[in-house]
């Protein structure tokens, strides 16, 4: 075990799973977002369709981040799971309520309504909560040795009701410009009208948190302004995404406006890696710290490595089998 | 009054663990009957088979898709409420819990689909060949969740090092002693669930007059199955007892309700033990019977509670009363299968009414038993979390209080009782619309290439019609 360092290997392994997590649970959570505000009820319809075939799919991610890091990290598995104790059970509350919604929304007559909002509640709720997991990484955890001793409620402050209302509005860009490659005529239209916005604010709370973040954390301020010059490329890239979003919108371009969210979604996440790695549990803990023995580790990688091709591959060819616009009358699962 | 986090967590965790192990144990079941319908379908060509295989898929998707909904929760509740313990046991708990995970993932993925939704598109052999998997696929989930809990009851394979479990032997960890009376015995319980749900649902038809022929077949299969697997799960279940006597006699004693060790020990059936006074009230036993049963000799020594200090004894009246639900209902289940056998052995299997009016009372039966046979271990292991090594206050969560456990424990009633309600509801719904209707509404197959659960099921959720409620 001393050639290979196993623990890098499972950093890269849930490093990928958050991302993906984070994008593609993201546009299905941002559709839920802005449910309400959909201009029709067929609206509602075609959007709920969009994402219905895939949205469990997505959640997959989650899952398996969670037990890979109890196997692989245990460390940060016992100290982020208590120390936001009440943001994890609303952001499990939220995607149950929302789960249960897509399966029984397109069955209820006269209970739409009621699937509706749980649809939305559920996704902003648990979209918010992953908004501040983000910011309480980036505020660190009161830990005394391998344990968390901090209150109930220390994950919930200014800065990360800001990652919050952030990530929140990421996710409803992700979900507005996934609602204009999905969608034709009216839905579209008005998510072409609200994309401009959500890309404003999104690219606000982005330069709150860019500013906020050196100020309060000079470990923070040290790697951006210190030695490692390079790491600027991802902000400029984001702003640069932004922009040709911005003219894509224009052009009523279908694809570009979502590949490129998602692209600034990739920098911002760069970004935070690069601010805080290798502490995994900051601030005073490391991913070698955090991790599990390396038989552990080996064990269950050799399941991964054979499952995560098969996840991936089913994946890609669900999005295969429902590629294209969806329309109102396309089947209503 | 002070809220105690310990107490509550365990309350907690009891009721999330409860209220998702009624979904798998049923899936489990249900899909090995599923698979040999399908294979009785592959060899005789009798599309009655396939009939009845269509109609008890749409059953298992939704059950199946509440167990998943259900399920997420179970993957951070360690982390939140047993902080300690999961950090403490991550080496060995952490690959086999994720490999459940794992398991479940890859069976969703792949077999699940095609069961689902693939019996036009695929060949009938492949078809079948999806239908064993995804029920291997519940075993070999089940396989991991038992290794885990087991190692809690008969820890091994391990050695505690500054507070971690290091492994040392992963194969005697994983197959700990324990391990395989549970395994078996939970892998019975779950086809003594599947055939008594359908068993008491075909009865119910039958009473109705619906669809005579199919549900007739239906039933006669579970009634033999149960005929002859409800006695076997009594004899695991002795064997699972033998087992926990000499692993871990504290939790018999509690079961059985002996306060002191002695020879000669009688069979308890009545009791209502006092933990305060440390003896039982009301107390009617069989002499010597106890001892019979247990050491095989009407003289043997049974341990008692006594033999160990009251702090490290579990709480005697809930293992004590759980354990006789068990067995309770157990023996119905055998009383049933018998009855069963002497009416086709008179040929008045689906004569007689009231055979059939038990069954259908019958179908909560398994659910309880399999509650109640948890309670026994789980409780039963109390004041322990890994036996003898670490207990349920050294598990705990440090930063947890009162009053964060209170706020989740009333959460999580809250959404599951939702979940709860509307899945009940529209599984009821599935079998008051019936197989007859089922296959009418079913007629658009290409809108099923979502590959969900829920979407196998086209019954609508409300309202009297039956015309599906598209968002059309």
């Amino acid at each position: 075990m001393e050639l290979i360092d196993l623990t890098l290997i499972w950093a890269g392994i849930i490093g990928f799973g958050v991302i993906m997590y984070i994008l593609m649970d993201g546009f299905d959570l941002g559709v839920g977002i802005l449910f309400p505000f959909a201009p029709t009820e067929t609206s509602r319809d075609m959007m709920m369709n969009s994402v219905a075939p895939v949205w469990d799919g997505n959640e997959t991610w989650l899952i398996l981040g969670g037990a890979g890091l109890l196997a692989a990290f245990p460390l940060v598995y016992s100290v982020f799971l208590p120390a936001l104790y009440i943001g994890v059970f609303l952001m499990l509350a939220g995607l149950i309520f929302r789960g249960i919604a897509f399966e029984f929304r397109f069955k209820a007559n006269k209970s739409r309504y009621l699937w509706n909002w749980s649809f939305f509640g559920g996704s902003l709720v648990a979209s918010f909560a992953q908004g501040a997991v983000v910011g309480t990484y980036i505020q660190g955890f009161e830990t005394e040795g391998f344990v968390y001793v901090g209150g109930a409620l220390d994950w919930l402050t200014p800065f990360t009701v800001v990652t919050g209302i952030g990530l929140v509005a990421g996710y409803a860009l992700l979900g507005a410009t996934w609602t204009i490659m999905k969608t034709e005529g009216e839905t579209q239209e008005w998510a072409y009208r609200l994309t401009p916005k959500l890309l404003a604010t999104v690219m606000a709370v982005f330069l709150i948190i860019s500013i906020w973040t050196p100020l309060v954390d000079e470990f923070v301020a040290e790697r951006w302004f210190g030695q490692l010059h390079v790491l600027w490329v991802l902000p400029a890239a984001a702003v640069l995404l932004a922009w040709i979003q911005y003219r894509a919108l224009h052009k009523r371009e279908e694809i570009i406006p979502f590949v490129s969210t998602m692209g600034i979604f990739v920098c911002a996440y760069l970004g935070l890696l690069a601010s805080k790695l290798p502490y995994i549990v900051p601030p005073d803990h490391t991913l070698w710290d955090a991790a599990s023995d390396p038989g552990s580790q080996l064990f269950l990688l050799v399941g991964v490595l054979f499952v995560t091709p098969v996840i991936l591959a089913y994946t890609a060819w669900t999005y295969w089998v429902f590629r294209g616009k969806v329309t109102h009358d396309s089947g209503y699962h | 009054m002070e809220l105690d986090p310990l107490l509550l967590s365990r309350i907690q965790f009891a009721f999330v663990v409860s209220f998702h192990a009624i979904f798998p144990v049923f899936t489990i079941g249900l899909a090995a009957y599923i698979a040999v319908l399908e294979g009785l379908l592959f060899r005789t060509r009798d599309p009655a088979w396939e009939r009845l295989s269509k109609f008890w898929t749409k059953v298992f998707a939704v059950v199946f898709g509440m167990g998943v909904v259900s399920g997420i929760v179970m993957a951070f509740q360690f982390g939140t409420n047993w902080s300690n313990f999961s950090y403490a046991t991550a080496n060995f708990l952490g690959p086999v819990l994720s490999y459940e995970v794992v398991t479940a993932f890859f069976l969703e993925a792949t077999f699940l689909g095609v069961l689902l939704f693939g019996r036009d598109k695929v060949p009938q052999g492949v078809h079948l060949f999806a239908a064993i998997m995804v029920a291997v696929g519940t075993f070999i989930s089940s396989f991991w969740i038992l290794a885990a809990n087991s190692w809690m009851q008969t820890p091994a394979g391990v050695e505690l090092q500054n507070g971690l479990f290091q492994m040392t032997s992963w194969s005697e960890a994983i197959f700990n002693s324990s391990f395989p009376y549970r395994f078996s015995h939970m892998v019975v319980a779950s086809f003594l669930t599947g055939s008594f749900v359908v068993a008491g649902v075909s009865a119910w038809y039958l009473l109705k007059g619906r669809e005579t022929a199919l549900n007739r077949r239906a039933l006669s299969m579970c009634l033999w199955l149960i005929l002859f697997v409800a006695p076997l799960q009594m004899f695991i279940g002795d064997l699972h007892g033998l087992n926990t006597l000499k692993e871990q006699p504290t939790k018999l004693a509690a079961m059985e309700g002996h306060w002191e060790s002695k020879a000669g020990a009688p069979l308890i059936l009545f009791a209502i033990p006092d933990s305060a006074s440390e003896t039982n009230h009301l107390e009617i036993g069989i002499p010597k019977l106890g001892s019979l049963i247990l050491k095989h000799d009407v003289d043997g020594v049974v341990p008692g509670l006594k033999d160990v200090p009251a702090d490290e004894r579990p709480p005697v009246g809930p293992t004590f009363w759980s354990f006789r639900v068990m067995v309770g209902i157990g023996v119905l289940m055998i009383a049933v299968g018998f009855w069963g056998a002497w009416l086709r052995f008179r040929g008045r299997l689906y004569d007689q009414p009231l055979f059939k009016r038990v069954l259908v009372a019958m179908i909560p039966a398994p659910f309880i038993a399999v509650l109640a046979g948890w309670f026994v271990t789980e409780i039963g292991r109390a004041p322990w979390l890994v036996y003898g090594q670490m207990t349920h206050a050294e598990g705990l969560t440090p930063s947890l209080t009162g009053g964060m456990a209170l706020f989740t424990l009333i959460g999580f009633i809250v959404v599951y009782s939702v979940v709860f309600a509307a899945g009940l509801y529209y599984l009821l719904r599935i079998v008051r619309t019936g197989i007859e209707e089922v296959e009418a509404q079913d007629e658009h197959p290409e809108q099923h290439r979502a590959k969900r659960p829920f979407s196998a099921a086209d019954v609508p959720l409300e309202g009297g019609d039956g015309a599906p409620a598209t968002a059309r």
